[in-house]
């Protein structure tokens, strides 16, 4: 970006981009203001910002309502298990289709996202009977094994896009400097891979962390995680507002920081490959 | 490089995806197909026995159906046509020479990580409220009357809803795309006389194109099976008018208990969802490589 630009051009861009960010986030914000305000100061008319009256209690009050910790720590289990999962199947098959490609690969992958395609709902009441049948039901590894299948063509395609490229002349220059497969694999394709292997893990995290259909519709106590959690306090009225948005503020915080650090893997990473 | 016994380890290889894969779809696809021919109602468990085609009828005969088809559409088409144009715009503004890009950024990817739940409760009683909304508060504000967007909007409500949770990525898979564009190739267009619109237009705008593409693939995956934004807001109503297909199926099976029938609303909505993926499967494909 060489182009000169004056200052007071770019001051006008800037305030004007800050404006769009802010009304974008704004809802984000309006909720965890409204998570420290009292339920009076939360309905108050006209709305009040600086002047409200700021307090913990919702945040105390939720977390003896509810057992908040059982609801995280599925949420944790779920979301990471079912990545890992979904990893260690997704990355022998990426591996192979990005370096060792058939006539079939394009169409293969086509297909794997095709799955997605099949809305839950469709589904829903074989689901809910396959996992009554098998004793899944409400357990978590029942939703590792869900949300994995449901990640895992995104895991492929993900995987596949940052595999392919690793250029295929560093393999040969490793074999003319005498690398055998194992250290072939160890010192040149792992160090290679990670980058991309851990900002796939990162967005299907968020992907299960976020998932509330069959996270919902799957579970009723044991293995319920934060969407469940959230979903039982979604009847509010009258003084229930600053509650509902110290419960939502504490179902969505996780995510929010862990995708505020990795931002710029997660959206390389969307696009499968296409937009550079 | 690739020699005989490198493609079968490959193909051995790619086999656990595929079959898991294959299993999770084929399986419960078998049992909504065999359901969707029989009398399976939950309260009248003593009836049972081949429904031949009446579940499916009785599908194609409701008036809700029609509607329902409709309202997908309306929201698939209605989230893209949003999330595609503010999102070029606002990568456009973004992608100036700004102070603090970084932290623009993180702002603008924020409804990305909210759940949808969360998403949907907290547009739906802190903004969308008719009477502690903060949109009601600011009608009120100018002296109007609070519009009831749940009740007299409630495809308009939903729509805005899931384009929030969608702009985030829209705008950023565009971002990224423009910032791969040259500058240089601009300058010159500018140079030579190309207006502000004709250098969007024969400059920007073709090279958006693998990006848009990119953007309309993934978020119809994801918006065809719509269902938490609308189980938390309108739950379909009033009336239908907000229902969608993957909502009426919904209906069917977990309210009327009426399983024959959701499972017949399920094998529509795969053929309806096949016939969009064809669609966009076939014009699609060449612009990613893979």
């Amino acid at each position: 970006m060489a182009r000169k630009v004056s200052t007071r051009r770019k001051l006008a861009f800037t305030a004007a981009a800050w404006a769009v960010a802010l009304i974008i986030f704004f809802p984000v914000l309006w909720t965890i203001l409204t998570s420290f305000k009292t339920e009076a100061s939360a309905v108050a008319s006209p709305p009040e910002f600086l002047g409200a009256d700021w307090t913990l209690e919702n945040y105390v009050e939720v977390w003896g309502r509810s057992d908040y910790p059982r609801f995280f720590w599925n949420s944790v289990v779920i979301s990471v298990g079912s990545t890992l999962l979904g990893l260690l199947i997704a990355i022998p098959a990426a591996w192979s289709m990005a370096f060792v490609p058939g006539k079939r690969t394009k169409d293969l992958l086509m297909w794997m996202l095709s799955t997605k395609m099949m809305p839950a709902a469709a589904v829903l009441i074989p689901m809910y009977l396959l996992f009554q049948w098998t004793g899944l039901f409400d357990t978590r590894i029942g939703l590792v094994l869900a949300l994995m299948l449901m990640n895992l063509p995104v895991i492929v395609w993900m995987l596949y896009t940052y595999f392919k490229e690793i250029p295929g002349e560093i393999l040969e220059a490793a074999r003319m400097d005498g690398a055998n497969l194992r250290n072939e694999i160890i010192y040149v394709l792992t160090p290679m891979a990670i980058p991309g292997i851990a900002s796939t893990m990162l967005l299907n995290i968020i992907l299960a962390w976020n998932e509330a259909f069959w996270t919902i519709t799957l579970t009723t106590v044991d293995a319920a995680p934060l969407s469940a959690f959230i979903a039982s306090f979604s009847a509010p009225q009258g003084l229930f507002y600053a509650k509902l948005s110290a419960a939502s503020t504490m179902a969505i915080a996780p995510i929010l920081i862990l995708g505020w650090f990795s931002q710029k893997q997660l959206v390389r990473g969307l696009t499968f490959g296409a937009v550079k | 490089m690739a020699t005989q016994s490198s493609r079968a380890a490959a193909r051995l290889m790619v086999a656990p995806s595929v079959i898991v894969l294959f299993i999770w779809m084929i399986v419960p696809l078998a049992m909504t197909i065999w359901f969707s021919f029989r009398i399976y109602r939950l309260l009248s468990p003593d009836r049972t026995g081949w429904a031949g085609f009446r579940n499916y009828a009785w599908f194609f005969n409701s008036p809700d159906f029609w509607l329902a088809i409709s309202n997908t559409l309306l929201l698939v088409g209605g989230v893209l046509v949003i999330t595609i144009v503010l999102g070029v715009l606002i990568a456009l503004l973004i992608d100036q020479p700004v102070w603090g890009q970084g932290p623009l950024r993180i702002l603008v990817i924020s409804p990305f990580f909210v759940m949808p739940p969360v998403a949907a409760s907290i547009w739906e009683n802190l903004f969308l409220h008719p009477q502690n909304g903060l949109f009601a508060a600011a009608a009120i504000g100018v002296g109007a009357q609070p519009i009831l967007f749940m009740e007299s909007y409630p495809m308009a409500s939903v729509i805005l809803i899931v384009s929030w949770e969608w702009l985030p990525f829209a705008t950023l898979i565009l971002l990224t795309a423009l910032q791969s564009l040259s500058s240089e190739q601009l300058e010159a267009a500018e140079m030579d006389g190309a207006s502000a619109v004709n250098r969007f237009r024969y400059i920007v705008l073709p090279h958006l194109i693998r990006a848009i593409t990119v953007v309309v693939l993934i978020q119809t995956i994801f918006l065809l099976g719509i269902f938490g934004e609308i189980f938390t807001t309108t739950q379909g109503g009033p009336g239908s008018a907000s229902t969608t297909l993957p909502y009426m199926i919904y209906k069917q099976a977990v309210i009327a208990k009426d399983i024959g029938r959701a499972a017949a609303g399920g094998i529509i909505a795969v053929i309806l969802a096949n016939i969009v993926a064809y669609f966009l499967m076939r014009s699609m494909g060449k612009h990613l490589d893979a």
